[in-house]
Order: C-alpha cells, then structure tokens, then sequence
C-alpha cells in the first residue's frame, strides 16, 4: 500500500515593514499616528532605560541583569495589541512590555536592585513579575488563561513570552499541551535571541524553526520577523482575535537578537563572533520604525531631540525614586511567608530584631 | 575551590574516558562559574556537552549513559534549578540500585553550585542539602575549601552510586590554599576535625565553616576556651562516629548551618548526638542557622544569613549555659 500523507502543515514567515523601510500594503496593520507615535516611545524608552540600568549596574548601584537592546520591537509590538482586560506574562528580557503595561521604571530597578518591592506593581492589573525561572510561567499563562475561559471573560486573554531555551524545558511542552486541549485563549510569544546564554540554536534543537514546534501540540505557530514592530503587532493582534473567537492558543516566534550580554555577568565573547553581532546591530528595530516615521513626515531630528531629553528627564526621575522613595523594615521577609506569620515565625522574628538591633533599611 | 573542583574533573577525564561532562553552558563558555574551563578544548565536544536548556533532560540522560556504564559528572547550573531534575534524583538514582537487586547502578554526579552571600537573583541563593539528603540511596557531599573540594570531586567520581555534590559558590574564590601534585581520595562519609579542643564542639559545613573559624578565634581571643571545630564535608552518609567522639569529649555542642532552622542538617546531627552523647552532655546541643523564611531578595538578604556575630552568640551561649 502506497504511503499517504497523514497530515501536512506548513510555517508561515510575517513581515510587514522591511529592512529597507519597505511597507507590504496588504499586510500593514494600519496603526494610527498616535499608535505608531506610542510605539516609538515605548521602545525608545527601553533602549534608553536599558542603557541606564547597564550604567547602572557598572557603578554598582544595581544588581546584575539581563539587558534587552535590539529586541524591542519584539517586546513593545505585541503590546499595542493589549488591552486592559488581558493578562500579561513576562520572562526576564521583556522591559520594553512591562514598561508599555504601565509598570514605573522604579519598579523595575528596584527588582534588579534585589528588593522584592520590585514585583509589587499598585494599579496595574493582570500583571505577573518577571520569572526567573525558565519556562515555569508558561504553564502559569495557561492557567490563566484557562481561569479566563472559566469565568466567561471573552474579552480577555494571556500574552506570554519566553526565550529560545525555554522551549527545551518540560514546562513548555506541558503548558503548549495543556493550553491546546484547553483551547485556552493565550498567545505564547518566543523571543528567538538565538542565544540562551551560550547555547545557539543548533544546540538548543533540531528543529529549522521555533514556530513549528507549537504544530505538534495542534497550535498555529508562525514566525516573525521580531525586529519588525508592525509585524510583531499584527501577529498578536491577530492571535489575540483568535483567541478572543474561541479558537485556543497561538504560538509566535519572534526572530529577533540579543546585541548585548546575557546578564551583566556574562563575556558573550567567549562563545559568539562580533560579526554575526554587527548583522544583527544594523537591523535595528528602532532605526526601522524612525525611517516609517520620517517617511510619514511624522518625525525629525528636533522632534528625536526632544523625545530622548523628555526620556532622560523621565528616567533619572525614577532612578531617583529608586534610590530614595523605598524604606522598609528590616523583618519584613517574615510577613509574608504565609498569610498570616504564626506563633513559631514571629518568636524567630523577635530573635531576629533582637540579634540585629531592629531598624529599618534603606533602598 | 573554583580550581580544585577543575582540576579533579581534568584529572579524572585523563584517567577514565568513560567519565564526561554535561549541562548548560559547561563547553565552550567552560561554564558560568568557569568550573568546567578547559575541558571542552582538551577532550571536545562528546565528552563535554553543551546540553539543551533542560533540568530533567539533564538528569534523566545522565541517568541512562549511567546505567550503560559511562561516568557522568552532570551540572545544574545553580541549586534553585535543580528541582526541576529531582524526578530522577528520587525516582531513579536512588533506586535502580534497590529495584534491580544490583543489577543497575546510577554512578554518577550531579553538581550544583548553591548558597547565598553573592548578591544573585532570587533561586540563586538557597541552601536545600537537606532536601537531597532525606533521599535515601543518595549521598551529599560538601566541600569547604579548594583541597578538599578536589579530593571530595575526584571521590564522587569514582563513587559507585549517585553523589549530589554541592558547591557553596560563596567560598568559589574566597581563599588560596596548596593542593598535593597528586590526585587525593577523600573518604565519602568521614567529616573532618579541623581543630581540636575540648570544652566545645562547633559542627558545621560548606561557607559556614570559614565564618565559624573567624567566630571561635574572636572567641578563644577573648576567654580560655578550647573549641574543637568539625567539618562535616559529608551531609549523607553521615560521619556519627566522629561527632559522637568529640561531643562526649567537650559535652557542649552547636551546630552552625546556613539552610532554615527547622528540618534541616543540623536537626539530623542534633538526633545523632542524642542517640550517642546524651549522658555526656552539660549544655543542649545549640542551633545556629537561618530563618524559616523563604531567601530574601539580595539586598536584604545578608541580613539574615547566620553571621560570625550569631556564631559567637550561640558558642558563648552553649559554654556559659
Ligand atoms: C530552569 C532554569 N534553568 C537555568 C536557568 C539559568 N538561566 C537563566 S537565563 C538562561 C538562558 C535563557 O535562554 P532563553 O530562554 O533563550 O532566554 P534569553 O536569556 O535568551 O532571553 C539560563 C540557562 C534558569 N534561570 N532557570
Ligand atoms: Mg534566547
């Protein structure tokens, strides 16, 4: 008996906004000024704080962290999709997005200053921390979405993202099964750096593709080019419409680079060639955006001048507030252990004052 | 300890080609620590593996190239992750052993860095060696300084059966100290008396034990004591013989861990003087530890590791009891 195909798929490639400035009219989302504006902004403010936070970090005013220079567009695009009522779910390399959902800038350093202070975001919702954890908030998102689905809340869905490595962690595969058969309405967005740490592609998978990954647990997966801003929005705004119809999750993978270290912490020369690095730095997603821009007649240099000081401005404010605006007493990892401390934490409480003469600290 | 734990897996690699390397980031970026530097350039890339970003894939492949005789030294890059492997750790490495009547064994190593005091992110900075050791058919080892880390490595290596071996990345660079030409075995299993003395035993292991030497100095600078210090070096099997020695010798004992207070270590070694030193003792035996409180972010994290002045403390406390 001949050999039939038990089934076909195929891994589309999206970008809307080329290299060379180059707009496909039949796939342009069609932002408004005032979103494209937005979106420039957005990711202009995470260059610009990403580059503090890396002075930051060499004058030891911060602890290490995990810079995302040259993925912005990746990390800002799908946030335009959002709205409110959707849950956001961060790895560690998505600044540009917390800073979009309306996290401070404070809040942010305060998490790389080592102050769990950092994961307290007052007044914004549907906002997990940052996972330090790798792949452990996919099935979280999928949990989320699920309790989503439960309730009835059909306006509302679960963005999540994590890197490249991640997708070889058991909690990949496990959140993608669980959020298909759940048909759960989250868009998991892979940040495809090309890098975890050290470990290229090659090494991280066999497969020629991240996308296809998600064809196996019965997800759309599509692939992106994530330097593209236009192209990143209009993937999740589809995925999310998607997921809004009741038609389950999507998978984007979003190619983009890391042009900077892993952490503060790693020598990046030790493992890659600063050619491929020049590559990838000339394909800037900021560039990219200003040149549609400038085309639009929507920009200039005045105007660029004008925004980077306004950021500048806007940045040392929160550094500001990150070095002064926290005090907090010394014991109080001993609150929140469980809902309420019991008998035996606060006699180690009291111990622990004792011992270390009370006080508070300062951040 | 950086070097000493390099240069056992160098040396071992020489001797046995059945022994090699794996986890995230030990090859050609010889490792985050740089424990592994050296080795993907020396014996390449089968023998070192850059493995996938994969806790349990990391274990349970070791767990298989183990039971088909090779020798796997496998890496978790910090301890915090390393509970995403404990499915193998307790559903196979302590086991095979047991399940096949000897049949099967798991001879290999899982390292780990762990411990706080490096200003890391959270997950970076637990002590769980208790966690490890309450696994039977594991064993827990612990070195405190660059020779003994080399001698323990080279041990856990040759161990027929699974060794957890636990790395205080605190004392990774702390200190200098000469290590033999050649290779030493260390004995699994034996703790080691680091100094004698008879009115006081201070038990303890991994970082904790440079503190504790700082606290008894301060101590016997200040009054007659003579302070005998143990270093455990193996968490399981424990080395009951040579507390119970010292402990009925001195009648006074504290046990200084870094891990939480409660279920830990030093409740174990508490139990053990019980069972064999009861009638000798003056004092309770005291507890020296952290707070059963998860690990607080790096910046007040400090705060609430046990310091030289809590060792002090608890020692003069126990002797003036
Ligand atoms: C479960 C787990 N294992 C190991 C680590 C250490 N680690 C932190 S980030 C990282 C690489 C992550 O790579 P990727 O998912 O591609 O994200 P990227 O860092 O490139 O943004 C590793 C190995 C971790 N944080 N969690
Ligand atoms: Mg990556």
């Amino acid at each position: 008996m001949p050999l039939k195909n038990a089934h076909k798929f195929t891994v589309p490639h999206l970008q809307v906004l080329s290299e060379k400035g180059t707009l496909d009219k039949k796939l342009d989302p069609g932002l408004s000024e005032t979103q494209l504006l937005r979106l420039y902004r957005a990711m202009t403010l995470a260059r610009e704080a990403d580059q503090r936070m890396l002075r930051l970090q060499r004058q030891g005013r911060m602890g290490t962290f995990s810079p995302s220079t040259g993925q912005e567009a990746a990390a800002c695009g799908p946030m335009l999709a959002l709205s409110e009522r959707d849950w956001l779910v961060p790895a560690f390399r998505e600044l540009g997005a917390m800073l979009m959902r309306g996290v401070p800038l404070h809040r942010i350093l305060l998490f790389w200053g080592g102050w769990e202070e950092g994961n307290v975001f007052p007044g914004v919702e549907r906002t997990l921390p940052i996972a330090v954890i790798v792949a452990s908030q996919i099935p979280h998102a999928a949990g989320v979405a699920y309790s989503l689905k439960y309730r009835g809340e059909k306006d509302a869905a679960v963005v999540c993202y994590f890197g490249d490595g991640a997708t070889s962690e058991g909690d990949f595969h496990e959140g993608m099964n669980f959020a298909a058969v759940w048909k759960a309405p989250v868009v998991f967005i892979c940040q495809n750096n090309h890098w975890a740490i050290s470990t290229p592609q090659e090494k991280q998978t066999g497969s020629k593709t991240f996308a296809q990954k998600a064809i196996a647990y019965g997800i759309p997966g599509i692939q992106v080019d994530g330097n593209d801003p236009l192209a990143m929005y209009k993937a999740t705004r589809d995925a999310l419409d998607r997921a809004n119809n009741g038609e389950g999750p999507t998978m984007i993978e979003a190619l983009t680079y890391r042009v900077s270290m892993h952490t503060t912490a790693d020598d990046p020369s030790k493992y890659r060639d600063t050619a491929e690095v020049e590559v990838w730095k000339s394909r800037d997603p900021l560039i990219r955006l200003r040149n549609l821009l400038n085309e639009r007649g929507l920009w200039g240099e005045e105007k660029e001048a004008a925004l980077l000081a306004e950021i500048k401005g806007e940045i040392d404010a929160e550094v500001r507030i990150y070095e002064h605006g926290i005090e907090a007493r010394s014991d109080i990892a001993f609150d929140h252990v469980f809902a309420s401390p019991g008998v035996e934490l606060e006699e180690q409480r009291a111990a622990f004052l004792e011992s270390r003469g009370g006080g508070s600290t300062n951040a | 300890m950086v070097q000493g734990i390099n240069l056992a897996l160098h040396e071992e690699m020489q001797r046995d080609p059945k022994v090699l390397v794996m986890g995230q980031d030990v090859g050609v970026n010889e490792g985050v620590f740089r424990v592994t530097a050296g080795l993907h350039a020396k014996f390449g890339e089968t023998r070192v593996i850059d493995t996938p970003l994969a806790e349990s894939g990391i274990l349970g492949t070791a767990v298989g190239m183990a039971l088909a005789g090779l020798r796997p030294v496998a890496e978790m890059q910090f301890s915090g992750f390393s509970y995403l492997a404990l499915g193998h750790l307790e559903g196979h490495c302590s086991r095979y052993r047991a399940r096949t009547h000897g049949a099967l064994s798991v001879p290999l190593v899982l390292r780990m860095p762990y411990g706080g005091g490096v200003r890391a992110l959270e997950h970076h900075s637990e002590s769980r060696e208790a966690m490890f050791a309450h696994l039977p058919g594991i064993k827990v080892v612990i070195p405190s300084g660059p020779r003994n880390a080399r001698a323990l490595m080279t041990a856990a290596i040759q161990d027929p059966d699974t060794v957890v071996f636990m790395e205080p990345k605190h004392s990774y660079r702390a200190f200098r100290e000469d290590v033999p030409e050649e290779p030493e075995l260390m004995d699994i299993g034996k703790a080691h008396v680091v100094q004698e003395g008879s009115e006081l035993t201070v038990i303890t292991w991994g970082a904790m034990l440079r503190k504790t030497l700082e606290a008894v100095s301060e101590v016997q600078a200040k009054r007659e004591a003579s302070v005998e210090v143990i270093d455990l070096l193996s968490i399981s099997p424990m080395d009951t013989k040579t507390i119970a020695k010292s402990v009925r010798k001195t009648g006074r004992c504290v046990v200084v861990q870094e891990a939480p207070r409660s279920f830990g270590t030093a409740s174990e070694v508490i139990a053990r003087i019980n069972d064999t030193a009861l009638m000798y003792l003056e004092a309770p035996v005291g507890r020296v530890a952290s707070f059963d409180i998860v690990t607080p972010y790096f910046a007040r994290e400090q705060n609430y590791f046990p310091g030289v002045e809590d060792i002090r403390r608890g020692m003069i406390k126990t002797l003036d009891y």
